[in-house]
């Protein structure tokens, strides 16, 4: 069997000597006897080499693309060899959480620099420092917005489907009213948004780009959300939102996303990063660990973990959120990643998106039966009718290529600065031939 | 040290991203962002050092002994990390076909037959991604459960005064009213004040065991029974259950529903603050509300499937799911040997560490510990001013990082310590007579603790004023 008990045979004795017990079942002399365990039915430990061997295989079975097409909440997006070099250091990997800060000023100061990038990103005033993921961060998100006398949210039906069910458990446990706005051409349906809007209205949440890759009219909502005083919070994709208007530009009081595209690998879905910023007004009700600059006792700059005033290891039953455990590891790719592409690279990304999924949308959308279902400007995923998507997408599998997630009406495709044209010309070329 | 934004120069910057290969596509103008965001401009060689400056100013479980209580801060065997990081994981996209994803459906199966096993439950989910998040699925869970029988009024959790915070917090979270019952004079649950508080509107009941000052609440069938007759359900926080693996199960200490913290008991790293993963386990009763999506096996092969009842999502996809990888690469290592021998040497370790305390320190609770055991600074304190943070500083200029600080919350000027089962009878000894050393100063010199600490990176921080002037990024 495999161990990481480094004491001996003969020291164990020692200590247990010293202990006084006369064995380790001494040890659990509280236990009641009917019920320990006798021998676990799981197999017998392995050596390193074995476990390698083993899992190695595990990982051999599943199918590695050689081009990825698909994206509706997970996005292939290129990751900088510095960011996992650095965040492979195992200061960054095995540290806790930064309880004792004058021995985790480097995990501190690196939660600060992220919290000032996620605010420029989204044009916001404060960041935590990550929720779970994208769609925890939403509907925490939901829960910023409650007051006394507004405690329903309205939840655009074109935001990603795994957020609204996330969205939907959340309020579920607190018992609060979750209305779906109807979506109109992949697009939010904005009179009738602001129509559901009244005055028990929390807030209105909206995705941009939105589930089906559609460019929404956030100001619009946004305007809606607060003519009737109720919150704003824009779910945003954090590359596309260094080239398109910014959440303040639209009026967001609250944003929140996956930060996945930033430096994290697919992972078949996580760990991702959840990034969450709001106003500076709505600073006391964001939820999770917040770093803080001050001083040290001789004046000099430090950083530590500050408003705890909010959390649950103060007010227990009272606290507003339960986080605790968050992403850092993750915050720290996605502020190596944003470092290492600067504010030339990440637009530059963003950019090259834009125009990849657009070559891609005019050629896909030349097939006969594969036009586009919506009309208006998109981002770099847009949905187009199809055939026969089982045909379409098991002929794209043969060829190492991903293609797009089935929605209702069609296919949802993404294409990245992954994508070649030689890539998206083939990937064309496959679905001619399929019909 | 200087922020990452202070080393930025106008006009450095990698090269990341390749020239357009397309026809290029403007964004029309009114869609456009009118100021860009700013980010650090920096050369990749200033960027590597940049962090590896930080990285100095860190201190991991590779820089040393690390006996945070209630945290498990074991070792992070690497082969793990390694493992989590093979393409066949990593570069997996989770809504790829069923078919093209066999391979990472069976690494999940294998896992939750093996944490099954190892907690007595007979399903599992890895949707939640830390511990608090199982705490809120696992209530969801109770509460869907009660209202799938038309229970509609058991609207109550207990939880005892020693619970972590997140407790109480999810309870609220879930939509439950919190009833707090104090601990009798040995720390463990008062069997009487339970029978006085159940009732028809008891939803259920949360329970560390072994519990936060580390005792084994040897009532603990007594207890699950006195919540089951009266039509609750009981929730396991497995935060402690570093103490107990292949021991006692709390499948058979009468539990329905459990969280189990991979980043804890199953050596997968913190990472200052996460990625972990919340694993919840449950009975049949309990396994048609899972959250969505369950691995199970089918023929030959592995499908996910959606429970029947299910409560819905607590967020995307499937979990942390190279978390999961980590926690099944160590269970494969340990195996049904290594599982509870890494229990029994971290009470070994707890015990041997109390035991040689014991005359100079005042243990709370002083008696056979499970994983952890919890010192009391009163006397310090009060004859010499000298405080459990005090302590805790004056323990940073040995290289050792402190124990958890006041808490539990019922023990006073409290140093929760738990040594682990992956440090040795050496690092303990030394560990030990570091603590007696520090006492002695304390008694000799209470004035220069105060001080205290004197050789990391910074002195004792202001958190005052990063409360009352909050700063919480770089202007610029």
């Amino acid at each position: 069997m495999g161990s990481y008990v480094p004491s001996t045979k003969a020291e164990r004795e020692e200590m247990l000597s010293k202990v006084g017990v006369a064995d380790v079942k001494g040890l659990y002399a509280a236990v009641p006897s009917e019920m320990m365990v006798d021998s676990l039915d799981i197999p017998a430990g392995m050596s390193e080499l074995e476990v390698a061997s083993k899992v190695s295989g595990m990982a051999k079975k599943n199918k590695l693309f050689d081009a990825i097409f698909r994206g509706a909440g997970a996005y292939n997006h290129y990751i900088p060899s510095i960011v996992k070099q650095v965040t492979s250091k195992e200061e960054f990997i095995t540290t806790y959480t930064p309880y004792q800060a004058e021995v985790s000023q480097g995990v501190l100061q690196n939660i600060f620099e992220y919290q000032t990038m996620i605010c420029e990103l989204t044009d916001m005033d404060v960041s935590n420092a990550s929720v779970y993921d994208g769609a925890s961060a939403a509907a925490e998100a939901v829960t910023m917005c409650v007051e006394r006398k507004r405690s329903k949210m309205i939840v655009s039906g074109a935001v990603n489907p795994m957020y609204i069910q996330t969205i939907k458990t959340y309020c579920e446990g607190a018992d609060r009213e979750v209305v779906i706005a109807p979506v109109k051409d992949g697009v939010t349906d904005m009179e009738a948004l602001a129509a559901l809007i009244d005055d028990a209205t929390a807030g209105v949440l909206l995705q941009q780009p939105n589930y089906f890759g559609m460019i929404e009219d956030a100001a619009a909502a946004g305007e809606a959300a607060h003519a009737k005083k109720a919150k704003f919070v824009m779910a945003v994709d954090p590359i596309a939102i260094t080239v398109l208007k910014s959440p303040r530009e639209c009026g967001a009081d609250i944003v929140v996303g996956e930060g996945q595209s930033l430096g994290i690998p697919l992972s078949f879905g996580g760990p991702y990063l959840g990034f969450m910023a709001c106003k500076k007004e709505l600073m006391r009700k964001l939820p999770g660990r917040i770093v803080g600059q001050t001083v040290d006792h001789d004046g000099r700059r430090a950083f530590v973990l500050t408003l705890q005033a909010r959390e649950q290891h103060i007010r227990r039953e009272k606290a507003t959120s339960n986080i605790c455990s968050n992403e850092a590891l993750c915050a720290m790719m996605a502020a190596v990643y944003m470092t290492a592409m600067g504010t030339k690279g990440i637009t530059d990304c963003a950019n090259l998106c834009y125009s990849k999924a657009h070559y891609a949308a005019a050629q896909i959308s030349a097939i006969p039966g594969y036009e586009l279902v919506n009309n208006g400007e998109f981002f770099n995923e847009f949905v187009t009718r199809v055939p026969d998507a089982d045909k379409a997408l098991a002929a794209l599998e043969e060829k190492g290529i991903l293609g797009g997630y089935p929605v209702d009406g069609g296919i949802l495709w993404c294409v990245t600065e992954m994508n070649s044209k030689d890539q998206i010309d083939e990937l064309v070329s496959i679905l001619k031939g399929v019909n | 040290m200087q922020l990452i934004f202070e080393k930025s120069c106008e006009g450095r910057s990698c090269s990341m991203m390749p020239s357009c290969d397309v026809p290029v596509c403007e964004i029309p103008a009114s869609l456009k962002r009118e100021s860009a965001p700013k980010l650090p401009q920096m050369a990749e060689v200033d960027i590597s050092r940049h962090y590896t400056e930080l990285m100095k100013r860190t201190h991991g479980v590779n820089d040393g002994f690390y006996p945070l209580g209630s945290c498990t801060m074991k070792y992070n065997p690497k082969i793990n990390d390694e493992m989590a990081n093979l393409a066949g994981f990593a570069g997996l996209h989770p809504l790829q076909p069923v078919h093209t994803v066999q391979g990472a459906l069976e690494a999940l199966s294998v896992l939750e037959s093996y944490l099954d096993e190892i907690t007595g439950m007979d399903a599992m989910t890895f949707q939640p991604a830390a511990g608090a998040h199982g705490e809120f699925t696992g209530l969801l869970m109770i509460k869907a459960y009660h209202k799938a029988n038309g229970d509609l009024k058991r609207n109550k959790i207990i939880v005892p005064d020693t619970a972590h915070g997140t407790n109480p917090a999810s309870c609220t979270m879930a939509g439950f009213k919190v009833i707090s019952i104090p601990s009798n004079e040995d720390g463990c649950v008062d069997l009487d004040k339970l029978r006085s508080v159940v009732g028809e509107d008891t939803a259920g009941l949360m329970l560390t065991n072994p519990n936060t000052v580390g005792i084994f609440d040897k009532n603990i069938l007594e207890i699950t029974k006195i919540i089951h007759e009266a039509g609750g359900l009981n929730y396991y926080d497995g935060a402690n259950l570093n103490a107990v693996m292949g021991i006692v199960r709390p499948g058979d200490m009468g539990f329905d529903v459990i969280h189990l913290n991979l980043h804890k008991t199953f050596s997968t790293p913190h990472g200052g603050g996460g990625p972990g993963a919340g694993v919840v386990g449950c009975k049949n009763i309990l396994a048609p509300f899972l959250p969505l999506y369950h691995t199970v096996k089918s023929g030959e092969g592995y499908e996910m499937e959606a429970p029947a009842q299910s409560i819905g999502s607590v967020r995307s996809f499937y979990g942390n799911y190279g978390i999961a990888i980590r926690a099944l690469c160590y269970v494969m290592t340990l195996g049904k040997e290594g599982i509870p021998e890494a229990s029994s040497n971290a009470v070994l370790n707890a015990n041997y560490m109390r035991v040689n305390l014991q005359d100079e320190f005042d243990i709370a609770f002083n008696n056979i510990c499970m994983h952890e055991f919890v010192i009391s600074l009163t006397r310090t304190k009060k004859d010499k001013g000298v405080t459990a943070l005090d302590f805790a500083k004056a323990l940073l200029d040995y290289g050792v990082h402190p124990p958890t600080m006041y808490f539990p919350l019922i023990v006073d000027e409290a140093l929760m310590v738990e040594p682990t089962e992956t440090e040795s009878k050496d690092t303990l000894d030394e560990v030990v007579r570091i603590f007696k050393e520090i006492l002695k100063n304390a008694n000799e010199n209470p004035e220069a603790l105060h001080e205290a600490p004197h050789t990391t990176p910074v002195s004792r921080l202001d958190e005052v004023k990063a409360a009352r002037e909050p700063v919480l990024r770089y202007e610029y």
